[in-house]
């Protein structure tokens, strides 16, 4: 994309925080995030995903390693000495100055002396020109947000710091403001680093996401290969739902690892498989509920070949209108989930019924069996 | 029942009503007797309309030095006050220090203390270090008392400051003193203008630790106090209905001001 203009590259490397009371928020890290790409931080509250932005901001100040912009190194930079500008959570507009000031804010401060254009022209963007002389507080969350977001941007910072910027608005407006940052990014081409816990909002609107988890990157990727292919239990789990089958190495052919798991076998591609796998030790096989189909178990027969199968017992339904989801009661699996498109509704699909659960193995992905296959899980509504 | 009824509707103005007329009544009575014309040397009741002290104002011996000298004391005590009680009402917000949790208790003594005792142990502190009774030891004693007033109304603006503020002035290209200048310090205005507005009220008409404290200077108060033993002369209502006045159009005015900036935003 961008050729050689790496100015607005932000790059750690061995950045660590460990506060005085002796807890550590972010473990040794290094993270590069490439001029103009939109890149969220994405994990639970308290797993250093702030803490890892506001070091960058210059907020907090490293334990250890380094931060640079570009070629700049900037580690023990104060943060109005950084080409860096940050919306915050609950914006932290001033309230004693109006809505021009506040977007004035950060020129008047550089003692650039002619303001009113730049000013103006930047809350036309932001579709505020008619507010500029209310005060903060007579805005709605989703203006004073916009403000926020003006009020950083007119300053043209190499990197745009975001800490969970959406978090106080209701659901329709948070959709909306959504693809408005996302339309803003690609318009002033600014690298945005965007801190959230709302899985979903990470992968809307950034093209990189990193997951953290207590102080540590535990994967990063684009949105669909961190979905298709997690490394570790707690970004299956995180990210959207997974179903994680305990199974044993049974032998491999050609690219493919034969794997048993409660009577039956199943199919994983070597490709798909972060785990060792040696013959007789132990994976996790992770299949994602929209991949399964629901086939009564009368009709059983005619699944075609070479799909992996499961049989089970339908434990509960529910119909949410676009899909019907579905938890299945298994002997290798107690809860295991499935959504299925309502197109064409099966009745015989009840609760209490006998199933079986086939996928195309192609979508299987193999873990590291010495984890914990619930990491991950309740996070969300923990955080939330 | 219809005056039940009406009574119940009302009920709320009525008993606003009463409860200004009840606190503004005894400044009524300054205002009306500080026309009066008094036959003797008192001025309890009412004789006739005159504004023969209105246009003397000094017309009594050392009332007017004894005025100066109180203004003078509660200007200097607000701003000594002020300034001591907005840096410690700072520095118990933001730092953590040993004894900070002692401080922040020992701080609101001089508000229970009955002031008898204070002023008694002020005056025993003064006479064994052998300061000489006048202005300064006044001066020293009015900042004291009221410094807890202005670090109590600083501290609860400072604390419900959102610290993101801060962060965001300094995110802004804003260095330290920028940062307090144009950020902490407008958002602290109001607590450090009640406290500070306090400290003159307080200073202004202290009696007790005054008396105690002050050697042969005479502050307004005390003068009020010592000339009502030998009678009361109107112009002490005049000052105070003065005082009043000046106090209700500064309200007035600053009302005025924030309407019309509103307007002009709006």
């Amino acid at each position: 994309m961008n050729t050689k203009d790496n100015s607005g590259d932000v790059r750690l490397s061995g950045i660590s925080k460990t506060y005085d009371n002796g807890f550590t928020a972010v473990q040794p890290l290094d993270l590069t995030v490439p001029q103009g790409s939109f890149f969220a931080l994405l994990g639970a509250s308290g797993c250093g995903k702030t803490t890892t932005l506001r070091m960058i901001a210059g907020l907090e100040e490293p334990s250890s390693g380094t931060v640079h912009l570009g070629d700049q190194e900037v580690t023990n930079l104060p943060p109005y000495k950084r080409p860096v500008n940050t919306v915050f959570q609950s914006y932290a507009l001033f309230p004693h100055l109006d809505i021009f000031e506040n977007v004035a804010f950060g020129l008047r401060r550089r003692g650039i002396k002619s303001v009113k254009q730049q000013v103006v022209d930047m809350l036309d963007l932001v579709q505020l020109g008619e507010q500029a002389r209310k005060k903060p507080h007579q805005l709605s969350g989703g203006q004073q947000q916009r403000v926020a977001v003006a009020r950083a941007l007119i300053n043209h910072p190499k990197v745009l710091l975001l800490d969970e910027p959406l978090g106080a608005l209701d659901l329709k407006l948070r959709r909306q403001m959504q693809l408005e940052l996302k339309r803003i990014q690609t318009e002033v081409g600014i690298t945005f680093i965007h801190v959230t816990h709302d899985q979903e909002e990470a992968m809307t609107m950034a093209d990189t996401v990193a997951v953290m988890n207590a102080g540590r990157v535990e994967q990063l990727g684009s949105p669909s290969d961190l979905y298709e292919n997690p490394n570790t239990t707690f970004v299956a789990n995180f990210l959207g739902t997974s179903n994680l089958i305990e199974a044993e190495v049974d032998s491999k052919s050609g690219d493919e690892i034969i794997l048993k798991a409660g009577g039956g076998k199943l199919v994983l591609p070597e490709a798909r498989c972060s785990a060792p796998t040696t013959t007789g030790g132990k994976v996790l096989v992770g299949v994602r509920p929209e991949k399964i189909t629901l086939t009564p178990a009368d009709d059983a027969g005619e699944i075609p070949a070479g799909r992996n199968r499961i049989t089970g017992k339908i434990a509960d339904s529910s119909f949410i209108g676009v899909s019907t989801q579905y938890v299945i009661d298994s002997p290798v699996c107690p809860e295991f989930e499935v959504y299925a498109q309502n197109i064409d509704r099966d009745a015989r699909l009840r609760p209490g019924a006998d199933v079986v659960l086939h996928w195309n193995p192609a979508h299987t992905f193999g873990l590291d069996a010495a984890q914990d296959i619930d990491a991950g899980v309740d996070i969300e509504e923990e955080a939330a | 029942m219809a005056v039940v009824r009406w009574f119940k509707r009302h009920f709320v103005v009525i008993a606003g009503l009463l409860t200004l007329g009840y606190l503004l009544l005894p400044n009524v009575i300054v205002t009306v007797f500080s026309f009066n014309k008094p036959k003797g040397r008192f001025n309890y009741e009412w004789q006739q309309f005159s504004l023969d002290a209105w246009k003397q104002p000094c017309g009594v011996a050392d009332m007017c030095g004894s005025l100066s000298i109180s203004l003078q004391i509660a200007v200097w005590a607000t701003i000594g006050a002020t300034l001591l009680g907005t840096m410690i009402a700072f520095a118990l917000v933001r730092y953590r220090f040993r004894a900070r949790g002692a401080i922040n208790s020992l701080i609101f003594l001089p508000m229970a203390m009955p002031e008898v005792v204070m002023a008694a142990s002020l005056l025993t502190l003064f006479l064994n270090m052998g300061a000489q009774l006048g202005f300064y030891t006044i001066l020293i004693a009015h900042i004291m008392f009221c410094l807890s007033f202005v670090v109590t109304a600083v501290k609860a603006r400072v604390m419900s400051m959102d610290p993101r503020l801060e962060e965001a002035a300094r995110d802004l290209y804003a260095g330290p003193v920028q940062t307090f200048v144009r950020v902490t310090l407008p958002i602290a205005a109001p607590g450090i203008a009640a406290g500070a507005l306090l400290s003159f009220a307080l200073s202004f008409d202290d009696f007790i630790i005054t008396n105690f404290n002050a050697g042969s200077t005479v502050t307004f108060p005390m003068f009020v106090w010592g000339s009502a033993q030998r009678g009361t002369p109107v112009q002490i209502n005049v000052i105070g209905t003065a005082m009043f006045l000046v106090a209700v159009l500064l309200v007035l005015f600053s009302m005025v001001i924030t309407n019309r900036r509103n307007k002009v935003k709006a």
